[in-house]
């Protein structure tokens, strides 16, 4: 316990490190896996080739990654980068699928008739596709939020600093605590991005929230498509 | 006044959907194409704002023929309701009422207020405007649709079995609704069912359709009703039996009407008897009450 409070600086700044190294990749591989996932779901022939070879990529152990990136990358051995490509790499594995499966989930009835009254291709996908597939979407999300979290931490092992640096300096100093709190700051903050989600999904897409019911009258259709539950909890260890 | 000449449509996979199918929609009235599942329907309605385009022949509206449209440009001239009524779940009632407004470029203040005032137009309290469509009953959802149909001032309505997923009560209610509506604004409607109580009901010419979509009848409810083209409009229509096949009874000095399962179907109140002077038989004109629906 005297070591955390005599360490409190140093814990969060190493939260900090945490956090610039966690954000970016969660918001790389959103906009690098929505046009692979568009083109996965639009064309049914090359569904399953992108779906597989994109997930696959989530198969790559991640130190013999660290390893190659800067051979292939350019980048030398410790840079924070390495580590910002693997956790998006790791991302767009987890999103691609989410991506396709999401514009899967919108209502054909929908689409139909917004083509009837006059949307076109760019508009129908922008105004009404994408918007729609924003639930599912945002459980995917969700779980590649708390994934990049957790992952993060292994780039202490390349020598860049993040929480991961408070398991690997614990270990080797025995002091328990800093690894305790290494793994609490780490589930905090990985349930921190995971509200931080959630709020933005409220503000986003309040339609999405359970139908009030109506003083005037009667039955209530179900609200928009359950969201992908199967996709919860998946927490990948790595 | 919408034109079908020769149009015929084979799906890719073979099936021929539509063959040879000629047709004239007048303007300001309401045609209903009437039909089981395959009859192609659906398809017939869908060529009009292009959704699917003929592999043969040429749809003209008002003398143009439409292959040469910009198919979304088109779409957005026209108004169209489906059943289940396609609304935007992720925006408002207004917001899915000004939908096409705001595709067109109208600015957004008074897309809305447009909009609000559809709402008036439709039987809908201004105070559902701000809820999303999931909040919305059934037959509410569905007047939605039908005031985001009539947004751009549309002449030509697309109704694509518009009331199919609601209960018979609303349904009756929308379909009288949609009759106030016609009176007032006199559009050229397309309308799509299965259903031959709704078809006479709203129709003005009514085409009655067999698999494959070739025309089976077409004209008047009264006409069909009074003489069906062959056997199988007349079943399709049920003219030989049931609530629609009515002979008069005398009863008590009063002429009842009796349809042929003996049941009462109402009173002779008004006309004369047939043979007297009208020779129509089964116009229906003059039997009141008795629908067992």
């Amino acid at each position: 316990m005297t070591w955390i409070w005599s360490n409190l600086d140093f814990i969060w700044d190493r939260t900090l490190d945490h956090l610039v190294l966690s954000v970016p990749p969660i918001i790389l591989s959103f906009l690098i896996a929505l046009p692979i996932g568009w083109l996965a779901h639009r064309f049914r022939l090359g569904r399953g080739f992108i779906l597989i070879s994109v997930g696959l990529l989530y198969a790559i152990p991640s130190l013999p990654l660290f390893v190659v990136l800067p051979a292939i990358v350019g980048t030398s051995g410790r840079d924070p980068l390495n580590l910002v490509i693997a956790l998006t790499i790791y991302g767009v594995a987890l999103m691609v699928r989410v991506v396709a499966d999401g514009l899967a989930s919108v209502d054909p009835d929908v689409r139909l008739s917004a083509t009837a009254v006059g949307f076109s291709g760019w508009a129908l996908f922008w105004q009404v596709q994408l918007p729609l597939a924003g639930p599912v979407l945002l459980a995917g999300l969700r779980v590649v939020a708390v994934s990049t979290v957790s992952l993060a931490t292994v780039g202490a092992v390349i020598g860049v600093q993040s929480l991961g640096s408070l398991f690997t300096d614990g270990f080797q100093r025995g002091i328990e605590a800093e690894i305790v709190a290494g793994i609490v700051c780490t589930v905090l903050l990985a349930l921190a991005f995971d509200g931080a989600l959630v709020a933005l999904g409220r503000l986003l897409m309040p339609w999405s929230r359970p139908a009030r019911p109506t003083r005037s009258s009667a039955p209530l259709t179900p609200g928009p498509k359950a969201l992908g539950a199967a996709v919860h909890g998946g927490e990948a260890a790595k | 006044m919408i034109e079908f000449r020769s149009v015929s449509k084979q799906f890719p996979d073979g099936t021929l959907a539509v063959d040879d199918f000629s047709l004239v929609l007048p303007s300001h009235k309401t045609t209903v194409l009437v039909g089981s599942s395959g009859s192609g329907k659906t398809t017939l309605l869908r060529m009009i704002n292009r959704m699917v385009d003929p592999t043969g022949g040429a749809i003209e509206i008002d003398g143009v023929d439409i292959a040469g449209l910009e198919p979304v440009k088109l779409r957005r001239s026209i108004g169209y309701v489906m059943q289940n009524s396609g609304l935007l779940p992720h925006r408002t009632v207004v917001d899915n009422v000004a939908t096409v407004p705001l595709l067109r470029g109208v600015p957004k203040k008074r897309a809305r207020a447009d909009a609000l005032a559809l709402l008036d137009t439709v039987g809908l309290e201004r105070s559902l405007a701000d809820r999303y469509p999931s909040q919305l009953s059934g037959g509410q959802q569905q007047r939605v649709g039908v005031a985001r149909g009539l947004a751009v001032n549309p002449n030509i309505l697309l109704m694509d079995e518009p009331f199919g997923a609601v209960d018979p009560i609303v349904r009756a209610e929308l379909q009288q609704e949609l009759i106030r509506l016609q009176r007032e604004l006199g559009k050229t409607v397309v309308f799509v069912t299965h259903d031959v109580e709704e078809a006479f009901l709203l129709g003005d010419q009514v085409v009655i359709l067999r698999q494959g979509g070739r025309v089976a009848q077409v004209g008047s409810p009264t006409e069909i009703l009074a003489s069906p083209a062959d056997d199988f409009v007349a079943s399709f229509v049920g003219a030989d039996r049931g609530k629609r096949a009515l002979h008069l009874e005398s009863q008590g000095g009063r002429d009842i009407l009796v349809d042929s399962e003996g049941r009462l179907a109402g009173v002779l109140t008004g006309g004369s008897r047939p043979g007297e002077a009208d020779p129509v038989p089964g116009s229906g004109a003059s039997a009141q009450g008795g629908d067992s629906r």
